[in-house]
């Protein structure tokens, strides 16, 4: 299945592995990037899947709500990976 | 310790001993208690009898991390409420180090249209602070921007406290403006006009020189040691505050991105919870676009000194050169994503020109965004944005009006849709989309405020626990603590708030009791703090009900209750008892 998957903060940049094939001009903070999952994968399954740090993972949202590592995606979801973030 | 008293009426002032009643109290605590106990609540903001109160934080002045801070407090002509809104700069520990606790300003000029300007410095042989006033009239109508440096020039190494042209024209929407530590008109304690109060007693300047000034006493050195220590290594060690972390890398505005995929980015005037241009200006494209121009990374820097958080930006021009400091969150959105523009040289000219002009960037862009909803523009079309500031700040008729605000704006031009509270717009986070802090924005003292509770840290970011921003359940507690502990641990204290996203480290809390037990000599405990600021916020209410302001004054507006909020299409639902159980229950 298909995902749409946006990485912010500090993350863009912390991606590797074969998906980088995919963005020769680099993946910048909100870069949409089409992620090709096996059907019932996790978020967790997504984030190893994109070689993620996990200490520098603290957000995650799903079709704009938070959810968990454990939360099981459907295809087309659209996800947001943060690093820890703050302001004000 | 001293509170200083400057009559505008006749130019004389008094220096008077710290009563007993004041002498543990800084910041919030002590601006609200001055104006609680001293100022008519039903006197007009801008008349004779309004005080201005400037009173350093407890531990500002001392070698406490992140402390620099100025409260700045009066009754507001924006919301006629109590106000407190509070800014970093050179300028609070430099006042703290005259040991001068409060400066109150009183009275009126007698002149219409003079403006003075207030001199400090420290007189060694009369071992306290010599005040003189001096004609300003040469500096008004000017850009703050070409003023600042000639302040410089004639005074030397001093601190900045003042008005622009916003402040001298009473506009509701005015702030007071410090020197940053390079000398930039840019640090504002921007909300609820508290410009114009200072404008109408005809003071465009405080000028402070700290030389030779004795500085803060701590009564319990080794006490107020441990306790910085332990808030310092918090600091260093938490994920956002640390060096290179999130507020040193990408600024505040790194919120852009996160509150827009939670749907709770206000755009295009609180008509949608999501932006399609946020990643454009967001603090991720900041850092890079920097980096791009300049050719090397840039983080950010103190907006005061001894800011160990570091979390102030500055924007290039694409030839290299410097744009504007600061562009922060708040700043980005109501300039940018409020008005539908994604162009950053655009929103950091806009951000400019209120520094330039003195007027506050929430207020500005959330009026400019109402004016765009009435059609004198187009959202998204940042070069009309820029002229109607310079409306602003040229006074034209159409100025004057943006100029007193969004609500002021929304009622001449005819627009149902204004997010205001009080009188007060709304800042950078959608109540539709996070009900808690829309318990802040309509049950806060002081009109639409994020940061008198600021729930984002559990509704959005993570921080001090976890809780569904989409869901009215339990939020008034939620609200209420946070109203509580910001009106004693940051406003008091004279941290800056953003000391909280540290909080998850036990030493943090513990750190800033340890210090202001350190400074006053007191013995409170981490559970005091609570009690501590519901007491601040009891005077506020209670001037607030003096003032005429009942619970109706505690609803956030009607259009939020009927229009549904993309993408996740929510009204408001917070039901009426839970608003009034914030304060019902304090
Ligand atoms: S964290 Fe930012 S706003 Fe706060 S004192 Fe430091 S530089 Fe100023």
């Amino acid at each position: 299945m298909k995902v749409d998957v946006k990485l912010f903060g500090t993350l863009a940049q912390s991606v590797s592995g074969p998906i980088l094939a995919h963005y020769p001009q680099g993946i910048r903070a909100g870069s949409l990037l089409e992620v090709e999952l096996p059907e019932d994968s996790t978020l967790a399954d997504l984030v190893a899947h994109l070689s993620l740090p996990t200490e520098e993972l603290k957000l995650t949202f799903v079709n704009g709500r938070p959810q968990e590592l454990d939360y099981r995606l459907a295809p087309g979801d659209e996800v947001g990976i943060f690093s820890p973030v703050g302001g004000g | 310790m001293w509170i200083l008293r400057i009559n505008m009426t006749d130019r004389s002032y008094q220096l008077e001993d710290v009563p007993k009643a004041y002498k543990l109290l800084g910041g919030r605590g002590l601006t609200s208690t001055i104006i609680h106990d001293e100022v008519p609540p039903l006197c007009h903001p801008l008349g004779p009898n309004n005080k201005l109160v400037f009173a350093p934080g407890i531990v500002t002045g001392t070698a406490a991390p992140t402390s620099a801070r100025i409260s700045v407090g009066a009754k507001s002509p924006l919301t006629n409420t109590i106000k407190e809104s509070n800014a970093g700069s050179g300028w609070p520990p430099a006042l703290a180090a005259m040991r001068i606790k409060a400066l109150v300003v009183e009275g009126q000029r007698e002149q219409k249209g003079k403006f003075w300007m207030l001199s400090l410095s420290w007189d060694q042989t009369e071992g306290k602070p010599k005040v003189e006033f001096l004609p300003a009239d040469e500096y008004v109508g000017q850009d703050l921007y070409e003023v600042y440096p000639k302040l410089f020039e004639r005074f030397g190494k001093v601190n900045i406290g003042s008005i622009g042209f916003a402040g001298e024209s009473l506009y509701s929407n005015s702030g007071v403006a410090f020197a940053d530590l390079a000398g930039r008109p840019s640090r504002y304690a921007g909300r609820g006009g508290l410009g114009a109060v200072m404008g109408s007693k005809g003071l465009k300047f405080i000028v402070l020189d700290r030389k030779s000034a004795p500085g803060v006493e701590i009564a319990d050195k080794a006490l107020f040691d441990e306790g910085r220590k332990k808030l310092t290594d918090a600091l260093r060690t938490a994920d956002i505050t640390k060096p290179k972390g999130a507020l040193n890398t990408y600024g505040t505005a790194v919120l852009i991105n996160i509150m827009n995929e939670a749907g709770g980015l206000p755009a295009n005037n609180f008509s949608s919870g999501r932006f399609e241009g946020a990643p454009n200006i967001a603090g991720e494209a900041i850092f890079e676009g920097n980096k791009e121009r300049l050719g090397k990374e840039l983080y950010n820097h103190a907006c005061s000194p001894g800011c160990i958080i570091q979390c102030s930006n500055t924007w290039h021009k694409p030839d290299g050169t410097e744009h504007v400091s600061c562009v922060e969150y708040e700043s980005d959105w109501a300039l940018g994503a409020n008005c539908g523009i994604d162009d950053l040289d655009k929103i950091a000219e806009l951000v400019r020109l209120c520094n330039a002009y003195g007027l506050d960037t929430i207020e500005a862009g959330t009026t400019i965004a109402v004016a765009m909803e009435a059609g004198l523009a187009e959202f998204g079309d940042g070069k009309k944005a820029i002229e109607l500031m310079h409306e602003m700040g040229k006074g034209t008729p159409l100025g004057r009006i943006l100029g007193n605000g969004t609500d002021a704006a929304a009622h001449v031009l005819g627009v149902v849709r204004s997010p205001v509270v009080k009188g007060q717009s709304m800042p950078a986070y959608e109540p539709r989309a996070v009900k808690g802090i829309g318990i802040t924005y309509a049950t806060s003292t002081m009109g639409a405020d994020h940061t008198a509770g600021y729930t984002i840290n559990p509704e959005i970011l993570g921080v001090s626990g976890k809780t569904d921003p989409l869901s009215p359940e339990g939020k008034a507690e939620v609200s209420r603590a946070f109203q509580a502990a910001t009106a004693f641990i940051t406003d008091t204290t004279g941290h800056c708030l953003f000391i909280a996203f540290a909080m998850d480290i036990e030493s943090c809390f513990e750190g800033i009791v340890d210090e202001v037990n350190g400074v006053l000599g007191t013995h409170y405990t981490v559970d005091d703090i609570a009690k501590l600021g519901a007491e601040i916020l009891r005077k506020e209410r209670a001037f607030n009900e003096a003032a005429g302001l009942t619970k109706v004054h505690d609803r956030l507006p009607e259009f939020m209750k009927y229009e549904k909020l993309p993408p996740h299409n929510n009204v408001y639902d917070v039901p009426d008892e839970a608003l009034d159980a914030v304060y019902g229950e304090l």
